[in-house]
């Protein structure tokens, strides 16, 4: 079991599991605000760029391709 | 007066709108449409910031003017379907680090002399107009009358004005002069273009050919000495805003103009409505080679990261490269040619072709249709000692 | 500056030895065969997988989560891993910079977590590169496409087997192709319903092109066995000329409406039916990933309904010493790309064609081109699909560029309307919406170009690429570079 924070919230997922894997296993299915709505995992292999958050403060990361890690903190990105 | 353009750059396109609403009967040619090529390979700076004194200063303090109004009019006036110009006022701020900031100050001072704005800004103020900004900036000039513009954008907002206003565009390579019975010939007068898409008659014709100018100079009989410039521009995903303003590093500030082929950087850092940072530019004089390789990536992206350190973890989205066209004598080229009577020139803009398009065209309306102007002609003619010595 | 260390891609020692120099481009069937195959034939290789774990689409896996019901040619893939420890390799390595000259292979990567910061520097000199960089799934727009819980049908795949989640308990299957069935197959056994399989394409297409060998679907006559019992197991219905033809939902996925699909694909008018779902998972076909090739100034044939390096019979592409293998070279499946892969190899490390150990791959390349024929006359997109758009759908999900905008500026040069529009201008740099865009500008009358040319072919931040610039000193003082006015 691995423990990371999305948007302060804690949520668990296993180990190896991607960052979308984890939030997939969570329940959720949208984690990125753009300018027509919400975005999840699309592609899910690294093409599309819907799923980027934030991790550890570092900006535009695909969720659908980094690696959870324990710890690791995950935050919304919001396109004006 | 039936006149022929060639090239549907912004050159081209301003001049285009120019002749058209001078009463004049126009044919806009292009390889490839609008904006095909080097207007949609650059940056879109409207700049007064970077100017010495002398001609170019003078034509771009008038143009920087005059694009105002005119992307004013051409947003106001848009159709549905035709790009808004993304003109922005914004203003630029050239900033110097430890040991620069003498020479950016005293060259602040000669452009303050020539009536171009150049303020000073102390560090409270810098630091309130770019909260990113590298601390170790030491001295910064607030230039309020730069500008941007989507160049690409603003060349198609422009020919579909011309457009619309009953300039024809024919897609087609110019392959030679036509003679006054219409033939492809290579001596008198000319009258119009022969192209791969068939003749076109005309009683002047304009060449905005950009970096290929001097090339298409030769089909048509002429000489003209221009020559291509690549440069690099990187760009950065959307993110939320950070920079304000154009922001350069003043390292260019008093460095000798260099004729050699090295690779020259500038910095410009900048956001565009679209979120992204664009971030400028290389200078190399490679002819029209197309492989840039990552030499002048890397350059750009160490000196913004030096400019605006939160660079540094930021995404390269993309990169592009254009060829600008330059004269012997890095002055832009515009008006008649001094031995064949119908041609007309616009060209050798070196990198500043976006800005200086309006004033370009009043000039090329000015040669062409006797339209009046207050800008001095005389600096840009074709037929100047500057050209023909290398010519 | 972070820490930026740079690695080399080869030893002072392999150049002593003289063997010639292979990269591979890629860590599925194609660049794993090239691999093993270039070891063989004595060379040096480094291989760089962007993927954190060797095996591409194909054998994407995770050592506790993927359920063995999914995994096809495993002990393949054991061996092929197996002979690795004889190459240099990189896992989650982002090649962003790929140059060919003068015989000399230049590529430039960074290897670490995915799109992490400072990840360290890989500069590789190669004599030859194999790009086996693949194929990702082409997914066609429609209205309401981009609500949560849509996905691409590798996305589905990729989540069940290497997450082992599933973004929807009731999840519509709808595209063309073989692939959607064990889409299909992972989907039911990761834990979502799937309420049905959509293909496009109608019996009589299908009946002309891989129904009469249908032991070449997906490599083996053992694995489509195992699909079509999986969907009888699981009671999946498979439909053919039909598809999903809109999403429905406020904020995330509701329903569907599926419509019967004429041969062109055009929606039937009266046939649309809603189903309800929470989730739908949609592959029209492939995309191949071409940008490191085009880097590499590889010659890419074809039009808008399918672009593929061009490779002779030893996967050599038009440019000295940079080979191609795999779906890059065109659709034909995991035992196309792995004989293409060992073909590939052994030419990049110097071998002849006239090796006897070429005789298997070539024989099965043969027969596999043609299946890649048949396989896309039955399944190939269709024009007739940009019917079921509307005026405002979103065609590129990046910058949510519609239909019409793009329609209204089909008749500039294709750069002009991209910035004119936005249109493919956006982080994923039009890979998802490239092949749609483009017909969108046919349709209206314009003439398309590809988007083939990315000069930044990976993900990389701009401090691992100025690492590569001469010193800041260097810079500032103008030694190596000198300073220049602004560019206008």
């Amino acid at each position: 079991m691995i423990r990371i924070t999305v948007d302060d919230e804690a949520i668990e997922g296993r180990a190896g599991q991607t960052i979308a894997g984890v939030l997939i296993g969570a329940g959720r299915t949208a984690w990125r605000t753009a300018q027509t709505g919400e975005r999840g995992v699309f592609c899910g292999i690294g093409v599309c760029h819907d799923c980027l958050v934030t991790v550890n403060d570092v900006e535009g990361v695909r969720a659908c391709q980094r690696e959870a890690v324990d710890g690791d903190r995950v935050e919304r990105e919001v396109r004006a | 007066m039936r006149v022929a353009v060639i090239g549907s750059g912004i050159v081209g396109a301003a001049c285009a709108l120019a002749l058209v609403e001078g009463g004049a009967e126009v044919v806009v040619i292009d390889r490839v449409g609008v904006a095909g090529e080097t207007s949609s390979r650059c940056e879109g700076n409207l700049l007064v910031s970077d100017k010495a004194p002398g001609a170019e200063a003078d034509l771009a303090v008038a143009s920087n003017a005059m694009w105002r109004v005119l992307a004013a009019r051409l947003d106001a006036e848009r159709p549905a379907g035709q790009p808004a110009t993304e003109f922005e006022a914004k203003g630029g701020i050239v900033v110097a680090f430890g040991g620069g900031e003498a020479a950016l100050e005293r060259f602040a001072e000669v452009q303050r002399a020539t009536g171009i704005r150049a303020e000073a800004m102390d560090v409270a103020s810098l630091a309130a107009a770019e909260p990113y900004l590298s601390r170790e900036v030491v001295h910064a000039v607030h230039y309020p009358d730069d500008a941007q513009i989507q160049p690409s954008a603003a060349t198609q907002a422009l020919l579909d004005t011309a457009i619309r206003s009953g300039a024809r565009l024919v897609i087609g390579d110019v392959t030679g002069p036509l003679d006054r019975s219409g033939r492809a010939d290579r001596s008198g007068r000319l009258a119009g273009v022969m192209t791969t898409a068939g003749p076109i008659e005309a009683d002047a014709v304009v060449n905005c050919a950009g970096p290929w100018a001097g090339e298409v100079a030769a089909r048509l009989g002429a000489r003209l000495d221009i020559r291509p410039r690549r440069g690099v521009i990187l760009v950065t995903t959307p993110m939320p805003q950070r920079v304000f303003h154009k922001v350069y590093d003043s390292d260019y500030v008093g460095a000798v103009g260099s004729g050699d082929a090295a690779l020259q950087t500038s910095t410009v850092v900048e956001s565009t409505p679209g979120g992204t940072v664009l971030i400028g530019s290389s200078r190399e004089r490679v002819g029209f080679d197309d492989r840039p390789g990552v030499a002048p990536a890397a350059a750009i992206a160490a000196k913004a990261v030096r400019l605006f350190p939160f660079l540094e973890e930021t995404l390269l989205l993309r990169s592009y490269f254009g060829f600008r066209p330059y004269a012997p004598d890095h002055l832009p080229v515009i008006g008649a040619d001094p031995e064949i009577a119908g041609l007309v020139h616009a060209t050798g803009h070196e990198g500043a072709g976006i800005g200086l398009a309006p004033a370009t065209a009043q000039l090329v309306a000015h040669a062409v249709l006797g339209a009046p102007t207050a800008l001095d002609p005389a600096p840009f003619l074709p037929g100047r000692a500057g050209l023909q010595e290398t010519a | 500056m972070t820490g930026v260390t740079v690695a080399t891609g080869v030893t002072d020692t392999t150049r002593a030895r003289g063997a010639r120099r292979v990269a591979i481009l890629g860590g599925g069937p194609a660049g794993l065969a090239a691999a093993q195959a270039a070891l063989a034939a004595g060379a040096d290789v480094t291989l760089l997988d962007e993927g954190g774990r060797l095996g591409g689409q194909y054998w994407r896996h995770h050592e506790q989560l993927t359920d063995r019901r999914l995994q096809h040619g495993w002990g393949r893939f054991e061996r092929l891993r197996g002979v690795l420890d004889r190459a240099e390799v990189h896992s989650g390595a982002s090649v962003w910079s790929a140059e060919a000259s003068d015989g000399l292979v230049r590529l430039r990567a960074v290897v670490g977590a995915a799109d992490a910061a400072g990840r360290t520097a890989l500069d590789i000199e190669a004599d030859a590169v194999v790009v086996a960089t693949g194929a990702h799934d082409l997914a066609l727009p429609m209205p309401g496409w981009t609500l949560p819980g849509v996905t691409t049908a590798g996305a589905a795949q990729a989540l069940a087997k290497r997450d082992g989640v599933t973004v929807g308990r009731r999840t519509v299957v709808s595209g063309a192709g073989p692939f959607l069935l064990p889409v299909a197959q992972s989907l039911a056994i990761a834990g979502s319903e799937v309420v049905g399989v959509h293909e496009a394409s109608r019996l009589t297409g299908l009946a002309a092109g891989w129904l009469p060998r249908p032991w070449q679907l997906a490599g083996k006559a053992g694995e489509l066995v195992e699909y079509v019992g999986a969907l009888a197991r699981h009671r999946i219905p498979y439909r053919i000329g039909s598809g999903v033809v809109r999403v429905l939902g406020a904020d995330r996925v509701e329903g569907v409406v599926i419509a019967a699909l004429d041969a062109q694909w055009r929606p039937i008018p009266g046939t649309e039916r809603e189903v309800a779902c929470d989730s739908v998972a949609l592959g029209h076909g492939f995309t191949p990933r071409l940008e490191v090739a085009v880097a590499l100034g590889a010659v890419v044939e074809g039009d808008r309904r399918g672009r593929f390096v061009a490779v002779d019979e030893a996967q050599r592409t038009s440019v000295d010493g940079v080979f191609a293998a795999g779906e890059v070279t065109g659709i034909g499946g995991a035992d196309a790309a792995l004989a293409e892969g060992a073909v590939a190899g052994f030419m990049a490390a110097g071998g002849s064609l006239d090796d006897d150990r070429m005789r298997g791959p070539l024989a099965v390349r043969r027969r596999m081109r043609a299946f890649a024929v048949r396989l896309e006359r039955a399944h190939g997109i269709q024009p007739g699909w940009t019917s079921w758009l509307s005026d405002d759908t979103v065609v590129c999900r990046c910058e949510n560029v519609t239909r019409a905008t793009i329609a209204d500026r089909a008749d500039v040069p294709m750069r002009a309307m991209k910035l004119a529009t936005r249109a493919g201008l956006g982080a994923c740099q039009g890979r998802t919406c490239g092949r749609a865009v483009e017909a969108i500008v046919a349709d209206a009358g314009g003439a398309p170009e590809g988007f083939d040319r990315r000069p930044v072919l990976a993900p990389v931040r701009l401090g691992e690429v100025a690492a590569l610039a001469p010193d800041l000193h260097a810079l500032h003082t103008g030694s190596t570079v000198a300073a220049a006015g602004p560019e206008q």
